[in-house]
């Protein structure tokens, strides 16, 4: 494969995909035809509200008034200390957390399902489904779900029905269903799976509220386009009280959607450094890690071509993180353009560097967050100790910890 | 000419139908295949669909996505699905053979080397089963040039516009499904519904038109072929299902393929 862009002002690399669903090189659509007329019923369902303001209109009042948005830019005055501290010599740059765990359901994924929600009612679609890994997509799907009166089935591998109990608990009380799915790895892929053969059956009266920036075209599109509102507050909220735009932007990436969100709006702006921080699990053998674009290739998986971690005969590989929003052997094919073109650097955190970032934020700011996105901040206070102190980092803090505390428990020992 | 072409042009020659059977490559076990194909051209089936297990089967129903782990869990790789009909086709196996093979992996090994190591090893024709149209220009010339027949898949929701491209994008015959959703044995086939896509689909193309999804019955392989006026049924997941039975209780699962297709066999007369 090779490289796939090269941004100039004529091409920047915001501009993406193409009417194939082409981001560079990946993306696409490798569907079963089934699926065909429904993904073209939502691309033209789109199409007709990208330049309707009544739309937008719409899905801002709910993020205001529902969602709680615009979510803050904090500093995180006592993490940058431990940075600082850390890096000695004068050096730690500061440290800002975009807050998407103060987000109505505690993660990002609200941004997302509100706005596929809109779109189902606009294709007067009466049912939702969903897969969800650590189930902060499954909540917001619920949530939405619920806020609209719509019928939500959610997909979710028996593994991650075990450690994400209480997001379990929280879709059950919202009225959904959960579909526990006990098929190969029991986690995220397989939901995926399940939720794609479900919606083969049901297209005409159910939408599939896809959950990162993943699957076929137009599907990564979409979801992109949701969240960036994360990038465009962010993006504003940096000139308003720094004055300029931040150094470095770091995110965690498991299909990618809050990365992708956060990301999108700065990738024109070459001086900011972009940072994508996938899982690292146990370590860089075959099994021991969820990290496609570190140690995988290109190949397709769930009707895109993207980075993937697959065999050599193309069988999904097996994978490992301690967050179950990570545990994904694939990622959305918008990175993977980032990646081979070189806008941003993707790097992996491990378990112990994840949890350890856990507990340091909770002591140091008073806030729990994801283990999810306890990845991004490990690489955000690594990334501030090498620059001087007169720098910025902003972190997207995707989401809140609460969901993780049984599994905090099982793998920190606190008793 | 193709030997899928040449199987075709033969039936409607006599006026006759044909009887698709679907197994799955390396289940109940690594070898079953070989053992399988002469059994089911001995009952009287006319082209052999191959699955090659794949991981993650989205358009699958349980039976053959769990056939397809167990498979891959005891070695089954592409290369020993080849093989087996490499075997087969060495011990004078004349049946159509072609692989129902999923993108992710022919991508993977790369389209050319893929498809040639399938033609090389004795199979007729590749169904890309997650495919579209739009994007098959490349794997179909890549098929091609192997010798191998290429065939898309036709849904219950694909307009007449959409099926003329995905028809013209086809070589050996086309695979009609008769129903939305995926593979595995259903109570009923809508035979006025499987009638109206058959002639939509003759007014667009030529090509032999074989039926698949949800048919496990002699009943249904009449419905199909006979009432629904299709050139082929396509028997799947209850296949599948009677060859991991047959091994569980210890008897031959190539023998209890060629008895259940010699009864669907009932169902083309």
């Amino acid at each position: 494969m090779q490289p796939t862009a090269t941004a100039t002002p004529q091409h920047p690399v915001s501009a993406v995909p193409n009417a194939a669903g082409r981001f560079g090189a990946f993306g696409g659509s490798y569907v079963p035809e089934t699926l065909v007329a429904a993904l073209e019923q939502l691309r033209a369902q789109y199409d007709a509200v990208r330049n309707d303001p009544s739309f937008w209109g719409e899905l801002e009042g709910l993020m205001r008034t529902f969602v709680g948005r615009p979510t803050p830019l904090y500093l995180a005055s006592r993490l940058t200390g431990a940075a600082r501290q850390r890096a000695g010599s004068g050096r730690g740059a500061n440290i800002w957390l975009k807050r998407e765990d103060l987000a109505h359901t505690g993660a990002h994924k609200i941004n997302n399902t509100l706005g596929q929600a809109l779109l189902t009612l606009r294709m007067g679609k009466k049912r939702i489904i969903a897969e969800t890994g650590a189930g902060q997509h499954g909540v917001a799907s619920a949530t939405a779900a619920a806020h609209f009166g719509l019928a939500c089935d959610v997909y979710m591998g028996a593994e991650d029905v075990r450690r994400q109990r209480l997001n379990v608990v929280r879709m059950k009380l919202l009225g959904a269903r959960v579909v526990e799915v006990g098929a190969g790895s029991r986690t995220l892929k397989d939901a995926t799976n399940e939720a794609m053969r479900d919606w083969m059956g049901s297209v005409e009266h159910t939408h599939y509220i896809i959950g990162s920036v993943v699957g076929p075209h137009p599907f990564p599109m979409i979801v992109r386009d949701f969240q960036s509102v994360i990038g465009r507050e962010c993006r504003a909220q940096c000139l308003q009280t720094l004055g300029r735009l931040p150094d470095a932007v770091v995110a965690c990436v498991g299909g990618g959607s809050n990365a992708a969100g956060i990301f999108y709006p700065f990738v024109d702006d070459a001086g900011v450094a972009l940072v994508g921080v996938e899982a690292g699990g146990r370590g860089n053998g075959a099994g021991q890690h969820a990290a496609p674009l570190s140690f995988g290739a290109p190949g397709i998986l769930h009707g895109s071509l993207s980075y993937v971690l697959q065999d050599r005969d193309g069988q999904t590989a097996d994978v490992h993180s301690c967050s179950a929003g990570l545990d994904y052997p694939g990622v959305g094919p918008e990175h993977s353009y980032w990646k081979d073109a070189g806008r941003v650097a993707y790097t992996a955190a491990t378990d112990a560097q994840a949890l350890e970032a856990f507990q340091l934020l909770a002591r140091t700011e008073g806030i729990i967050p994801a283990l999810e996105s306890s990845h991004a901040v490990h690489e955000a206070v690594r990334l501030a100790t090498t620059l001087p102190a007169d720098r910025h980092v902003v972190v997207n803090l995707s989401g809140r910890g609460d969901k993780d505390v049984d599994e905090a428990v099982r793998l920190i020992g606190l008793k | 000419m193709s030997r899928i072409d040449s199987i075709f042009r033969d039936l409607r020659a006599a006026g006759r139908k044909a009887l698709m059977p679907f197994v799955c490559g390396g289940y109940p076990s690594v070898g079953t295949i070989a053992a399988a194909l002469p059994e089911l051209q001995r009952a009287g089936a006319s082209v052999v669909e191959i699955g090659i297990p794949f991981s993650d089967p989205i358009a699958d129903g349980p039976v053959i996505a769990a056939a397809m782990h167990e498979a891959i869990a005891s070695g089954c790789t592409p290369a020993s699905v080849a093989a087996e009909v490499r075997q087969a086709r060495a011990a004078g196996c004349t049946l159509g053979i072609v692989a129902m093979v999923s993108v992710s992996i022919v991508w993977r090994l790369g389209p050319d080397a893929c498809f040639r190591q399938l033609a090389d090893a004795g199979f007729d024709g590749v169904i890309l089963p997650d495919l579209t149209a739009e994007e098959s220009g490349p794997w179909r010339a890549a098929a091609a040039n192997a010798g191998l027949t290429t065939t898309l898949l036709v849904a219950p929701t694909t307009s007449p516009q959409r099926a003329a491209e995905i028809a013209r994008a086809c070589t050996g015959f086309v695979y009609v499904l008769t129903r939305a959703g995926i593979t595995g044995e259903s109570g009923d086939v809508v035979t006025g519904r499987i009638a109206e896509r058959v002639r939509m689909l003759r007014q667009v193309t030529d090509l032999p038109l074989a039926c698949g999804f949800g048919i496990g019955t002699p009943e249904q392989v009449r419905q199909v072929v006979r009432d629904g006026g299709a050139d082929a049924a396509i028997v799947g997941s209850a296949l599948v299902k009677r060859m991991g039975a047959a091994a569980k209780a210890g008897e031959s699962p190539a023998a209890a393929a060629g008895a259940f297709c010699r009864e669907l066999g009932a169902g083309l007369a």
